[in-house]
């Protein structure tokens, strides 16, 4: 078994909480976010559940002293709040110090803006500052503008596997010597474009969603943003830092069946997995806790289910998915499920997968459904998105 | 009834961007999905839309459309009956 | 660690780049405040069936992909990884008007899955059924530089051989014209038209007959005073142990506006040194500068170049290595150094 990269801070802003230890406590008593958006003026806002940060953008603007006519969009505040958070846990005084990247993960970028003012976009002055906040890009530099960091910033795009990514490239870096220090992870805010393009997908639910439940119903959306720090073993033996756990493994793959459906077979989902484990030099069996991608929709629950059978053998691991306390947070998912997975380390503890009643026919595979306290070591975290992108994690105790 | 069938395989070239198709190229007992047109779940869903704005038909179970979509002519059938405007 | 070659690189852009001989004969002057690219003939290069739902940032690099791996004599690569500073914005924007005009009723989901910024590389995994790692950047002006950062990491550490690069952004039609109107209002807006272009390459450890240059060094950099830029472009080339007379031509991204002060440092660094520049051919985009990087190669390959893109130029030279540097409103910096091999 190799170690793998240490991580020394994280930081969170999900439905179920707008810090690291919020986020913690509703994990612990089960406590789901979902529920009736407040914030999005949506046809479908009674229709259907979402996973909403309670924080309006004006509170949010105070807390991080913005001037008034600042054009950050949700995607950037949400994320300066998670990274500021994750820096102070990281205990870092000076960005500066050491070779410092960033790198954040988004789908939509500043589409909660540009859906509001899209039609006076070419009328009125008073809106055009969200022109240039729109792409991607954008949100990620405020956010690395916010921390201090001016060095290694880039943003990956990968749809519902983006954070994971964003993960692995920062250990990659990290590994190859190529930074000392690295705050990885995403942002998403909530966005009319996300909520109709789901529902014209038809895998919108509108109950609280149900992940590997073989009457699943579709997938709750849900705004969050969540980060970690990253820092090589000289930094950390340097510091003296405590390590809060490792990256220890990482797989990225690609299913190419389908745009946006997953293969019955779980191919890519199964070859993510494999290579996290290759990296992490261990066995199927040494994982002892799956934190599933689970999004609820019938194709992934049972794609994921296939791929996790084939990798385990049959005897699959402990395996949960957190998406029905967060709702599917899009390109947030991998890092704050990595979050969620370093917690579960932490606390040795397996989250519940709310919602289950029943196992699917076609695999008979149960979730954890309560809070389970058991001695955890590796934990191994799915992320998988439209365009065929499959990534995996794994962490591991320090 | 015919005139229907026409305005399908109109609509559909249209809608689904079969720039290779016309209408003449469609016959009414032709597979849509699979070895015919070779439509796929992502036409479906484009199909379930159509039938709701054009003809007033709610499909909410996008696995039960396929049996309405086998073919022109199974699908103007299904329209003619169930059509709420 | 082991040499990052590059086998081979294409390019689509509003200049006749993908031409027979991957050659630009001629220059076509343009005028007005966007240009389309110079879109090739799609059904040679894509069944038809699959070109119905592609806008043209999908159809650019599919294409594009197609043409770097038959040159690079590959089937299929090992990994493909993408970047798109917009992403799809032509489904973006019909998905978003839909939904606007609509009233959030009757929409179909073809323009939203489309949408997404790794919508390009996924139809590439798609039609190669390329199950190997897969990744897509959007970070503005160093999306392309993000993608060769990751694919250099991987080659020079053995991970991973014949990686397929690219770097792509379509103009759509609408946002473009907003982001227009902002220009506009800066004091000293941006000189060059908007517009669109697809780069690919294929990256590869492998040693081979044909390979165009050696990608030797990129690097990425969000934040820069314009005075302390010449700095970091010697600590890059330091880092990578090239002195500044090996330096036989410098690809800088001048577009005209006043964070054109990053370019003028570095050129009055270099007295002797060929210069080019570019975006008043090919315009202003997220991904613009990978077409420096096709150029680049071009030069290291001992093609020929217009020569309208030299704003220096000395008398018949071979070039062995070339520097590109690029940013974008004094934010999101890259170098870029490409070598003979």
């Amino acid at each position: 078994m190799k170690k793998g990269v240490a991580i020394t801070g994280m930081g969170i802003v999900s439905a179920i909480g707008n810090s690291v230890e919020e986020n913690l406590e509703a994990l612990l008593t089960s406590k789901s976010g979902l529920g009736i958006s407040k914030h999005i003026q949506t046809h479908h806002k009674n229709a259907i559940k979402v996973g909403e940060v309670t924080f309006t953008n004006t509170e949010i603007a105070k807390k991080l002293n913005l001037p008034k006519d600042n054009n950050y969009t949700r995607t950037a505040l949400l994320g300066c709040l998670a990274a500021k958070e994750a820096i102070l846990n990281a205990r870092i005084e000076s960005i500066s110090e050491y070779k410092t990247g960033f790198i954040s993960a988004t789908t939509v970028g500043g589409m909660d803006m540009t859906e509001n003012y899209w039609k006076q976009f070419a009328t009125n002055p008073e809106v055009q500052k969200f022109i240039p906040s729109h792409h991607a890009g954008d949100s990620t530099e405020k956010i690395a503008t916010f921390i201090g960091i001016t060095d290694y910033v880039t943003t990956i795009s990968t749809a519902c596997s983006s954070a994971a990514n964003a993960i692995m490239l920062g250990a990659r870096l990290i590994k190859a010597g190529k930074l000392d220090r690295v705050v990885v992870g995403g942002t998403d805010a909530l966005s009319k474009f996300t909520i109709n393009g789901f529902k014209s997908l038809m895998i919108l639910s509108e109950s609280n969603c149900t992940p590997f439940d073989a009457n699943r119903s579709g997938l709750n959306l849900g705004e969050a943003a969540a980060y970690l720090v990253l820092e090589s073993d000289e930094v950390v033996a340097a510091q003296n830092k405590s390590v809060l756990a490792y990256v220890s493994g990482y797989g990225n793959a690609n299913d190419a069946f389908h745009q946006t459906a997953s293969s019955k077979t779980g191919d890519g989902a199964y070859l993510a997995m494999k290579k996290s484990l290759e990296i992490a030099g261990l066995q199927p069996s040494d994982v002892d806790y799956v934190n599933a991608h689970g999004t609820a929709t019938q194709n992934n629950d049972l794609s994921e289910s296939v791929a996790l059978q084939r990798i385990f053998n049959e005897k699959s691991p402990s395996f949960s998915s957190t998406k029905a306390f967060t709702g599917h947070t899009l390109a947030a998912a991998g890092a704050v499920e990595a979050v969620f997975s370093v917690l579960a380390l932490h606390e040795n503890s397996i989250f519940a997968n709310l919602g289950f009643k029943m196992a699917m026919p076609e695999t008979g595979l149960v979730p954890v459904t309560q809070l389970q306290k058991i001695e955890l070591k590796h934990v191994l975290s799915n992320s998988f998105g439209f365009g065929g992108n499959c990534s995996s994690l794994i962490f591991s105790e320090a | 009834m015919d005139a229907l069938k026409q305005e399908l395989k109109e609509n559909i070239i249209e809608q689904l961007n079969l720039e290779e198709f016309t209408v003449e190229d469609i016959d009414n007992d032709d597979a849509l999905f699979g070895d015919g047109l070779g439509l796929d779940s992502i036409d479906a869903l484009e199909l379930i839309v159509m039938l709701d704005k054009d003809y007033g038909i709610k499909l909410t179970d996008p696995e039960k459309s396929k049996e309405i979509f086998q073919s022109i002519n199974v699908l103007a059938a299904y329209i003619t009956e169930h059509r709420t405007k | 660690m082991k040499t990052c070659y590059i086998h081979s690189v294409v390019s689509i852009s509003a200049q006749n780049s993908f031409s027979e001989n991957d050659t630009i004969s001629e220059i076509q002057e343009h005028s007005g405040s966007k240009i389309p690219a110079v879109h090739p003939t799609y059904r040679d290069f894509i069944p038809l069936s699959q070109l119905r739902r592609m806008s043209p940032a999908v159809k650019m690099g599919v294409a594009a992909s197609k043409k770097a791996l038959e040159k690079a004599n590959i089937n299929k690569p090992y990994a493909i990884i993408t970047g798109s500073g917009l992403g799809c914005i032509a489904d973006t924007e019909t998905f978003l008007n839909t939904l606007i005009e609509n009233e959030e009723q009757f929409l179909t989901p073809t323009a939203f899955i489309q949408s997404t910024h790794n919508t390009v590389a996924g139809q590439i995994a798609l039609g190669l059924k390329c199950k190997g790692y897969n990744t897509t950047y959007a970070h503005g002006s160093v999306s392309f530089e993000s993608a060769l950062v990751d694919a250099q990491l991987q080659v020079e550490a053995g991970e991973a051989n014949n990686i397929l690069v690219g770097g792509v952004d379509e103009l759509g039609t609408e946002f473009v014209d907003y982001v227009h109107i902002v220009e506009q209002k800066q004091k000293q807006p941006i000189q060059v038209p908007l517009s669109e272009g697809a780069t690919f390459c294929v990256l590869s450890s492998e040693r081979k007959e044909g390979i165009v240059a050696v990608l030797k060094a990129v690097e990425i950099q969000s934040k820069t005073a314009p005075e302390n830029i010449v700095t970091e472009m010697h600590d890059f080339l330091k880092r990578n142990k090239v002195d500044s007379s090996e330096i036989d031509a410098i690809i800088l991204g001048n577009n005209g506006d006043a964070f054109d002060a990053y370019y003028q440092h570095i050129e009055k660094l270099f007295p002797k040194t060929d210069f080019l520049q570019y975006k008043k051919y090919v315009g202003e985009f997220f991904t613009t500068s990978a077409f420096a990087f096709w150029m680049g190669a071009q030069l290291i390959e001992g093609k020929t170049l217009p020569k309208q893109f030299f704003s220096r130029k000395a008398e018949s030279k071979s070039y062995k290595t070339v520097l590109l540097y690029n940013q974008f409103k004094g934010s999101q910096h890259s170098f870029v150094l490409l070598t003979r091999c």
